[in-house]
C-alpha cells in the first residue's frame, strides 16, 4: 500500500526560545500533515505561535525538537544550497508587511526569485509581466514600492511568491495591513490560484473572511493545537448553505 | 502548473547579477553612501597629499638652486638627510604616526556606518534569504557596495590629494613646481590610495555583514526598522 503523500508533514514540532533566564515555549508539539492543494488557515490569538509555525513549515528557523517534512523531504537534513533551492523553488512567502525590497521596483520584485533560480534574461521578464498582468498591476510594473499602495505591494508581494511556481504558497497574515476591502480581494486571489494552480496555501490570520474560503482550519493557542476544523464542518458553524 | 521536481541544490548567481544589484542598492541609499565615501575620501586626501607633496620635493631638489633649497626648509619641510642618495624628503615618524591614525579613524567610522547600514537591512536580507538567495550573495552585495564606495573614495581623495599638494607648493615655492610633476608618481600616488581606500571599506562592512548573512531568515524578518 502506498503510503499518502503530503506537502507538508510537521511531527511533534516544538520551538523554545531562551532569552538570559526567560524560555518561551512559542509551540509545545504540533503534527499536522497537509495534502497538496488544500487551502489552510491557521488561526488562533495573539502570541499563539502562529508566526512562529509559518517559519517551521516555511523552513526559516530550526525547530527545537520533532522534525518538518515539506514534499516529504526532512528539511533539517538539508544543507545551505539545497535550503535555499528549497526556499526558492518549492515555497512562495507572502508576509503582513509585504517586504518588497525598496530598492527594487515591482517587476524587478518579482523577477527576483526567478534571477536567483537562473532563469534566461528574456524568459523571467516575460514571466514577471505575465504575473503583474495576473495580479493586474501590469501598468505599474516601473513603480518602486514607495510609490505603491498596501493593497499594490501586497499583489505585486504575491507574483513574486508566484515566480518559480512553488508547490506551496506560505503566507503570515497577508491582510493584516489591509483595510477590509483590499483584504477581501486578497483572499479572492489566492483563492483562485489554490483552484486554478492547485497551489497549496498556507495562511496565517486574524481575517475572519478566510475561513468562508478555507478547506481546514487550524485554531491554535498557547504553541499546541486546539481543533482542526475542516470544510464541511465549518459550513455548519458558519451556517452557509452550499 | 506546480513544480514538483526532485530537490536540487541552489545555482551561485553570476557576477554580473550581483554587480547590478549592488550598483541598484547603492544608488537608491546615495546620501548614505556618500557619507561613508566622504569619510574614507578625507583619510585618502591626507595620505595622499603627503605622498604628492614628498614626491616633488624629491623630484625639485636636485634641481634647485640654493636659495629655493633655503626657501622649502623655510616653508617647513625637513631633508631625512641631504647625503641620501635620490630620496631626500620623506615621512617622518610623526607623519607615519599622523596617516596611521587618520586610517584608524577612518577604519571605525567606516565600520560603524556600516554596521547600522546593514542593521537596517536585516528584514531585506531575511527576505532575499526566502526569495532563494544563498548567505555568499548576501555578503556578496554588501562587499561590492562597499567596493564601489572604496573606488569611489579613493579616487576623489586621491584627486583632492594631489591638488592640495599642487597648490600648496605653489604657494610656498612658485609655479616652477609644475615642471617637477611626474605621471608616474601620480600614477602610483592613485594606485596605492586606491588600495588603501578599497582594503579600508572591505575590512569595514566584512564583520557585519557576515553576521547578517548566517542569520536564520526568520530572526532577520523579525527586525523593526
Ligand atoms: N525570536 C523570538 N524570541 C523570543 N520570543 C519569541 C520570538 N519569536 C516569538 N517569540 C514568542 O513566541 C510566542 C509566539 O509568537 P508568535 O510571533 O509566533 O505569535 P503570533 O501568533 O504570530 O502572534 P501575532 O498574531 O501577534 O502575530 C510569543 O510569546 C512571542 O513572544
Ligand atoms: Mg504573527
Amino acid at each position: 500500500m502506498k503510503r499518502e503523500h503530503f506537502v507538508v508533514r510537521l511531527n511533534n514540532v516544538r520551538k523554545t526560545f531562551v532569552m538570559g533566564n526567560n524560555r518561551v515555549d512559542a509551540l509545545k508539539g504540533i503534527s499536522m500533515e497537509i495534502a497538496q492543494g488544500e487551502y489552510i488557515s491557521i488561526m488562533g490569538p495573539s502570541g499563539s505561535g502562529k508566526t512562529t509555525l509559518f517559519n517551521m513549515i516555511g523552513a526559516l528557523d530550526k525547530p527545537s525538537e520533532g522534525r518538518v517534512f515539506i514534499d516529504e523531504v526532512d528539511v533539517s537534513q538539508l544543507d545551505a544550497y539545497e535550503l535555499a533551492w528549497l526556499r526558492c523553488h518549492k515555497i512562495g512567502y507572502i508576509f503582513q508587511t509585504f517586504n518588497l525590497i525598496q530598492a527594487m521596483t515591482a517587476i524587478e520584485n518579482v523577477t527576483l526569485p526567478m534571477i536567483f533560480a537562473g532563469v534566461h534574461r528574456d524568459e523571467y521578464m516575460e514571466k514577471g509581466m505575465m504575473l503583474l498582468e495576473l495580479v493586474g498591476l501590469k501598468e505599474r510594473a516601473w513603480h518602486r514600492p514607495s510609490e505603491l499602495s498596501g493593497g499594490q505591494q501586497q499583489r505585486v508581494a504575491i507574483a513574486r511568491a508566484l515566480a518559480n511556481d512553488p508547490a506551496i504558497i506560505l503566507a503570515d497574515e497577508p491582510t493584516g495591513n489591509l483595510d477590509l476591502k483590499t483584504g477581501a480581494e486578497i483572499i479572492k486571489l489566492l483563492k483562485s490560484l489554490s483552484r486554478e494552480r492547485g497551489v497549496t496555501i498556507i495562511s496565517a490570520t486574524h481575517d475572519i473572511k478566510m475561513i468562508d474560503v478555507s478547506d481546514r482550519v487550524v485554531w491554535i493557542r498557547d504553541g499546541m493545537i486546539e481543533r482542526i476544523e475542516s470544510r464541511d464542518k465549518l459550513k455548519v458553524s458558519v451556517g452557509e448553505v452550499a | 502548473m506546480v513544480d514538483h521536481g526532485k530537490l536540487s541544490r541552489q545555482i551561485v548567481l553570476p557576477w554580473h547579477q550581483v554587480l547590478r544589484i549592488a550598483w541598484q542598492s547603492v544608488k537608491i541609499r546615495w546620501t548614505r553612501v556618500a557619507i561613508t565615501t566622504l569619510s574614507l575620501m578625507l583619510a585618502i586626501t591626507f595620505f595622499s597629499y603627503t605622498l604628492m607633496t614628498f614626491d616633488i620635493l624629491n623630484a625639485i631638489w636636485p634641481h634647485a638652486s640654493d636659495i629655493l633649497r633655503h626657501k622649502i626648509i623655510l616653508a617647513g619641510y625637513e631633508p631625512l638627510g641631504l647625503s641620501s642618495g635620490h630620496r631626500v624628503f620623506g615621512a617622518s615618524a610623526k607623519d607615519i604616526w599622523l596617516l596611521m591614525l587618520a586610517i584608524l579613524v577612518c577604519l571605525v567610522g567606516i565600520t560603524n556606518a556600516q554596521i547600522m547600514a546593514v542593521t537596517e537591512r536585516f528584514r531585506e536580507i531575511g527576505t532575499m534569504k526566502c526569495l532563494g538567495a544563498l548567505d555568499t550573495f548576501i555578503v556578496k552585495i554588501f562587499l561590492c557596495e562597499s567596493l564601489y564606495q572604496g573606488t569611489a573614495g579613493s579616487l576623489a581623495g586621491a584627486f583632492l590629494g594631489i591638488m592640495l599638494a599642487l597648490i600648496s607648493l605653489a604657494f610656498k615655492l612658485g609655479l616652477k613646481v609644475f615642471f617637477f610633476i611626474s605621471v608616474v608618481s601620480m600614477l602610483k600616488n592613485v594606485g596605492v590610495s586606491f588600495i588603501i581606500s578599497v582594503i579600508l571599506s572591505l575590512l569595514g562592512v566584512l564583520y557585519p555583514c557576515v553576521m547578517a548573512a548566517r542569520m536564520e531568515p526568520a530572526i532577520a524578518l523579525r527586525h523593526e526598522i
